[in-house]
This record gives structure tokens, C-alpha cells and sequence, in this order.
């Protein structure tokens, strides 16, 4: 198989919690440097599949191939390894409260790299003006707002020049303005550095501002529903719950009367 | 051209028309040391009049984020001494991270101020910080005998079953650590007392001095500092944990008072637990000392329970009995008051859980010592 830029690829992929099957046999190619959205509704398993390709979570089947190689396959030290080379934002940011941002920022660098304190110190300078908290360094996370912490935690997760980032609903409650400021920053990270992002994410305006492709994950067949661009998909699909999700509901009378059912 | 300083990667020369050229090279990835802000900055000092700085990195591999970090410096620099800086030389991604990291201006504010302040004001600012810990220290009693007052009305919004539940935690579940701890303490009580008092053969002697010792003194308050550690820390982490969540906003905005729907129940569940607990210790702890009698000093079961019995008065035990009572008030107080004070987050549910235990087990062994002074003037 021709593998030349595809970054991530996820094969076979079955997620459970003991013997309760979330999805299974997902299968998707990522191409570097694009924005991948894995959507999909609530509780239909998207933060689940990303703490698999995190190794957080081991997968009951399947495999998660970085750069071809198998990251389930790897031990413990190869694991780590490919690890340094992603970099995570949880939802709201999940800051370390009892450090200060510049703090936060500094604990991968002073951990897995032997530049020096002053070399450390510019790039938090640095991580933290793109995200646009030029000033912020000595603020705990308690002390700014969620927005704030969010483009911290995007800080942080950047510190170590990821090759990869991934994206746990990083507009959950943020307001449209800051939202869509994450996005261009998310657009502009993909372009400049040329890293490839994975976003997981229920929002409209996000996914059809930065999706390069995407997933659709159903809770009901317990598998991927569709896949594409979602444009695309918009445009072209015929089917019913897809289009709904993409248009909130709006498109066919049924959906939107029952909008809590599903 | 004069070519004027150079380290492994980066060349500064002069070119002629008052044009500083900063040459890049090689991959910043691979190199241990970053590019040089010194040199660039000398160079900016010691050649006269420059009006611009450019750049040329044609043949860089690799960059990383301290080659932005160091291209951002040196933006910075020129935009000091007012000299024009010109990124075109730079690869479109490096520029465009450039722009969007300059696209927030810094922000300058009063942070850290406190820390700058003058003597007088910190110690000003210390000494308001204290009177208003001590006003919320009686606030919160005040609060709690409110409550208390329409729980005896009932009007309080409190449920039993909640009381009943941390008695269940309190008392039952905490007889372990609290058998083993005074029995412990018994069996050194015992040991200290037979070391001096065989000496003047009245070993049996031992009897008196651990039953009295313990009832009066070591049960309650071993109790006490064990359900501080134990019980007093869990209340601070878990109300503090409740405020975190936001769910005492949850509590208060359905009009539920926070102070009767969980302080209250762990007051008066603690309250009414640590006697019963106390009992127990004093027998446990007595039956140490009988361990150390029978099996060292040749005293018999028998005389050691008789000189139990005589030595030990009602009104000794009721008086441990009921200080046991009011250490369970002062370590839920604690543990209750700590948490409610809590921050909202993790670092500071920690600190209020340390709180919680400094503060009840100073509180503890206060109270004991007023409880002595007292007992001396009233010849209890």
C-alpha cells in the first residue's frame, strides 16, 4: 500500500469497556499535514477513539499506525517516544492548578529536552504569545479565563514542536468570537508548521471552517456512518442522520421534532 | 561586505548602505545550542548607523521553535532601537508564526505588584487578611448555630439519612484505627508507669495510672487527632471537591443553604459519634495495660480490674467522654469550615485539606489544655 502522506493510520480500530463494544472496525487514513475532525453526537464515542490513538486507552482490536509504524505494537519506551512527537489539548485545557502558565509550558522542555534555562524560557515567550498571552506568564490557571486557559493548554501541548496535535472539543464553551479565533490558530499551525491536526468536535462552524476530512461516528451501528469532507458530505449525502447532524437537525422534519430522542 | 561575528550557525555581516544581513544556516533541530542573540545584538551596538536588518536562511534545513524564538528577539531588538526589520528573507511558515505571535500586543499590567509592595503595606495587608480569617471563623460558627437553631425548629433543610450515612464512616468504619492506635497507647502507658513505679514495689499501681491517663486524658484525644487525620481531611476534600464542581453554587442557587444540607449533618454526626468512640478507646486502651501488668509485673486480671474500678470515678470518665465530644465538634468544624473556604482548584482542595488537619489538631490540643486548666479550678 502507497503510504507516502499519510501520517496516521487507524486499522480495524474495535473500542470497548470490557465486553461492551463502543465502534468497531474503524479504518482511516490521515493525511500530514491536514485537519482531521472525528464528529459524531454526543456519547457516540469520539473522545474515546482519540485516547486510543493517545494510548491512553488500549484497543480491544486493531491498531493505530504512526508513520506506518504500529503504536500498540511498540513497548512501553517506543510508545513514549512517539508520544513526544504529539502534542494533546484536553477539554478546558486541564492546566496544571498549581503551576503558573510559563510553568506549565516549561515542564515538557525542562523534562525531555537539555536546552538551556534561557533557551527554555524564550520558547514559553514564545508558545504562549502565539496563542496570544503575551504578558501571562505568571498567571495561575485559576486566575484567567476559560478561554484563556484552552489557548494555554494549546501552549503547552505545542511546546515540544509536535508533529501531530490532537484536539479534545476545543470550543467547548468558548464563545463563537474565541472559538473561531481557535480555528484560525488551528489553520495557521497547520499551515505554517505544516502539522497534522486531529479535532474532535460537535461544532458546526468549527468543522466546516477546518476539516480537510473527517469521520462521522454513529452510536447506533456502533461504526464510522460516513466519511469525507464534510462539505462534501453535506452536499452529496443522501443519508438521513448525517445530513441532519449537518445541519442541525434542520433538514429533515423528523429530526428536529424529536430533538432529544436521538 | 565585512564579515563580523559568527558561531556554528549564524553569520552577521555588514553591508554597505547601513544593512545589517543575518546569514542562517544548517538544521536547528540537530544543533544542542540556540542561535546567538549576543552576537546580533553586538553587532547592532558596535556598527553605526544601521537602519535595517535583514535576514537570508536559504541554506537552513530544519528549524524549530528556537529559531522563531530567536527571530522574534531580534524583532524586538530593532523595534527598540528603532532600526527597520525585514522578514522577507525569512520561509513563509517562520513568518507567518512571527506575525501571529505578535498579533496580541504584551500585556503590561500590575501583576506581581503585591509581591513589590512596600514593607508597611504587606504587613498592613497581612494583618487584614488575619482579622478577616478570624471574622469568618465566627461567621461560620454563627452560620452553624443558625442552622442549628432551625434544625431544632424544623425548618432546617437536613436530611438524617445524610447524618446517619457519615456516622456510618465515622464511627463504625474508623473502630479499627482506633482500637489499634490506644491500645498502643495503652501498652505504653502501662510500660513508662511499670519502669517507675516497680522501683517502689507498687507495680499494681499500674492499674491507676493507665485506667486514669486514659479515661481522663490520652482516649479522647488520640481519638480526636485520629478522626482529624482521618475523617476532618475527608470532609475538607470533599466539600472542597463539591466547590470545585460547582455544585454548592448548585445547592445555593435552588435556595438549599449549603451549612444545613452538609455541614450540619457531619457536625452533629461527629459530635454524636466521638463519645461512643471515646468509650471504646478507653476500654481498648485499658486492656493494653492489662497486657503489660499480666504479662510483666505479676499483677493478677482481678487486681488489675479492681484497681480499675476504684481508681476510675464517674465524673473522670464523663469528663473524657465529653471532651471526646467536643473534639468531634472542633475536627468536623475543621474540616467543614477549610473546605467551604476551598479555591476552585485541585491545588487548592489540597491546601484546604492540609488546613483542615493543622487547624483541628491545633484546635484539639488547645482545647485540651484549657479543659485542664479548668478541671484544676473547678477540682474536677
Amino acid at each position: 500500500m502507497n503510504t507516502d502522506g499519510i501520517k496516521i493510520q487507524i486499522r480495524n480500530l474495535t473500542m470497548a469497556y470490557g465486553s461492551q463494544v463502543i465502534m468497531r472496525e474503524i479504518n482511516a487514513d490521515l493525511k500530514r499535514g491536514s485537519v482531521f475532525v472525528i464528529m459524531g453526537n454526543s456519547g457516540s464515542g469520539k473522545s474515546t477513539l482519540l485516547r486510543h490513538m493517545i494510548g491512553l486507552l488500549r484497543p480491544a482490536q486493531g491498531d493505530v499506525l504512526y508513520d506506518g509504524k504500529s503504536f500498540w505494537g511498540m513497548d512501553d519506551e517506543g510508545r513514549r517516544a512517539q508520544l513526544h512527537k504529539c502534542g494533546v489539548l484536553f477539554q478546558n485545557g486541564a492546566l496544571w492548578s498549581s503551576m503558573t502558565l510559563a510553568e506549565n509550558v516549561e515542564l515538557p522542555l525542562t523534562e525531555y529536552t537539555d536546552w538551556s534555562v534561557a533557551d527554555v524560557r524564550e520558547i514559553v515567550r514564545l508558545k504562549l504569545a502565539l496563542v496570544g498571552l503575551n504578558g501571562f506568564e505568571d498567571y495561575y490557571p485559576s486566575e484567567i479565563s476559560g478561554g484563556m486557559r484552552t489557548r494555554a493548554g494549546l501552549a503547552r501541548a505545542m511546546a515540544l514542536d509536535p508533529e501531530i496535535l490532537f484536539f479534545d472539543e476545543p470550543s467547548a464553551g468558548l464563545d463563537p468570537i474565541t472559538s473561531r479565533n481557535l480555528d484560525q490558530l488551528i489553520l495557521e499551525l497547520r499551515d505554517s508548521l505544516g502539522t497534522t491536526v486531529v479535532v474532535v468536535t460537535h461544532e458546526l462552524a468549527s468543522i466546516f471552517t477546518i476539516a480537510d476530512d473527517s469521520i462521522f461516528l454513529d452510536a447506533d451501528t456502533k461504526t464510522i456512518r460516513a466519511h469525507g469532507n464534510p462539505k462534501e458530505l453535506l452536499k452529496h449525502s443522501t443519508d438521513a442522520k448525517l445530513k441532519a447532524f449537518l445541519t442541525r437537525g434542520q433538514s429533515s422534519g423528523e429530526a428536529s421534532t424529536q430533538p432529544l430522542a436521538s | 561586505m565585512t564579515e563580523m561575528t559568527s558561531n556554528t550557525n549564524l553569520i552577521v555581516e555588514q553591508k554597505p548602505p547601513g544593512v545589517l544581513l543575518v546569514r542562517l544556516s544548517g538544521n536547528c533541530r540537530e544543533q544542542n545550542e540556540s542561535p546567538s542573540l549576543k552576537v546580533v545584538r553586538e553587532a547592532l551596538e558596535q556598527t553605526p548607523g544601521v537602519t535595517s536588518l535583514m535576514f537570508e536562511s536559504a541554506s537552513v534545513t530544519g528549524w524549530d521553535s528556537r529559531s522563531v524564538a530567536f527571530i522574534r528577539n531580534c524583532a524586538e531588538l530593532c523595534r527598540a532601537r528603532n532600526v527597520e526589520f525585514r522578514d522577507n528573507g525569512l520561509p513563509e511558515g517562520v513568518r507567518r508564526l512571527l506575525r501571529l505571535s505578535q498579533a496580541v500586543p504584551e500585556r503590561k499590567d500590575m501583576h506581581g505588584a503585591a509581591l513589590k509592595a512596600p514593607f508597611l503595606q504587606r504587613m498592613g495587608q497581612r494583618a487584614l487578611k488575619g482579622w478577616a480569617d478570624v471574622l469568618e471563623l465566627f461567621t461560620f460558627l454563627g452560620e452553624n448555630l443558625a442552622a442549628l437553631g432551625n434544625l431544632v425548629r424544623g425548618r432546617a433543610q437536613f436530611r438524617w439519612a445524610d447524618a446517619l450515612l457519615v456516622m456510618q464512616q465515622c464511627g463504625p468504619q474508623a473502630l479499627g484505627i482506633v482500637a489499634m492506635i490506644n491500645f498502643l497507647v495503652g501498652l505504653i502507658l502501662a510500660f513508662v508507669g511499670a519502669v517507675q513505679l516497680t522501683r517502689f514495689g507498687a507495680s499494681v499501681y499500674v492499674a491507676d495510672l493507665v485506667a486514669l491517663a486514659t479515661v481522663r486524658e490520652t482516649a479522647c484525644a488520640m481519638t480526636g487527632i485520629i478522626l482529624c487525620g482521618r475523617t476532618g481531611a475527608a470532609f475538607a476534600a470533599q466539600l472542597g471537591t463539591m466547590k470545585v464542581n460547582e455544585e454548592i453554587n448548585a445547592l445555593q442557587t435552588f435556595g438549599i443553604s449549603p451549612i444545613e444540607f452538609l455541614v450540619l449533618p457531619r457536625m452533629i454526626a461527629l459530635m454524636l459519634v466521638m463519645p461512643f468512640l471515646c468509650a471504646f478507646a478507653d476500654l481498648i486502651s485499658i486492656s493494653g495495660g492489662l497486657v503489660v501488668s499480666v504479662g510483666m509485673l505479676d499483677v493478677t486480671a482481678t487486681e488489675y480490674f479492681a484497681r480499675v474500678v476504684q481508681a476510675v470515678q464517674l465524673k473522670s470518665f464523663l469528663l473524657g467522654i465529653g471532651k471526646g465530644s467536643c473534639f468531634g465538634f472542633l475536627v468536623a468544624y475543621a474540616g467543614c469550615l477549610r473546605g467551604m473556604q476551598s479555591g476552585y482548584s485541585a491545588a487548592a482542595v489540597g491546601e484546604a485539606t492540609t488546613k483542615a488537619v493543622v487547624t483541628g489538631i491545633t484546635a484539639i490540643v488547645a482545647s485540651d489544655g484549657v479543659f485542664a486548666v479548668l478541671c484544676n479550678a473547678l477540682k474536677i
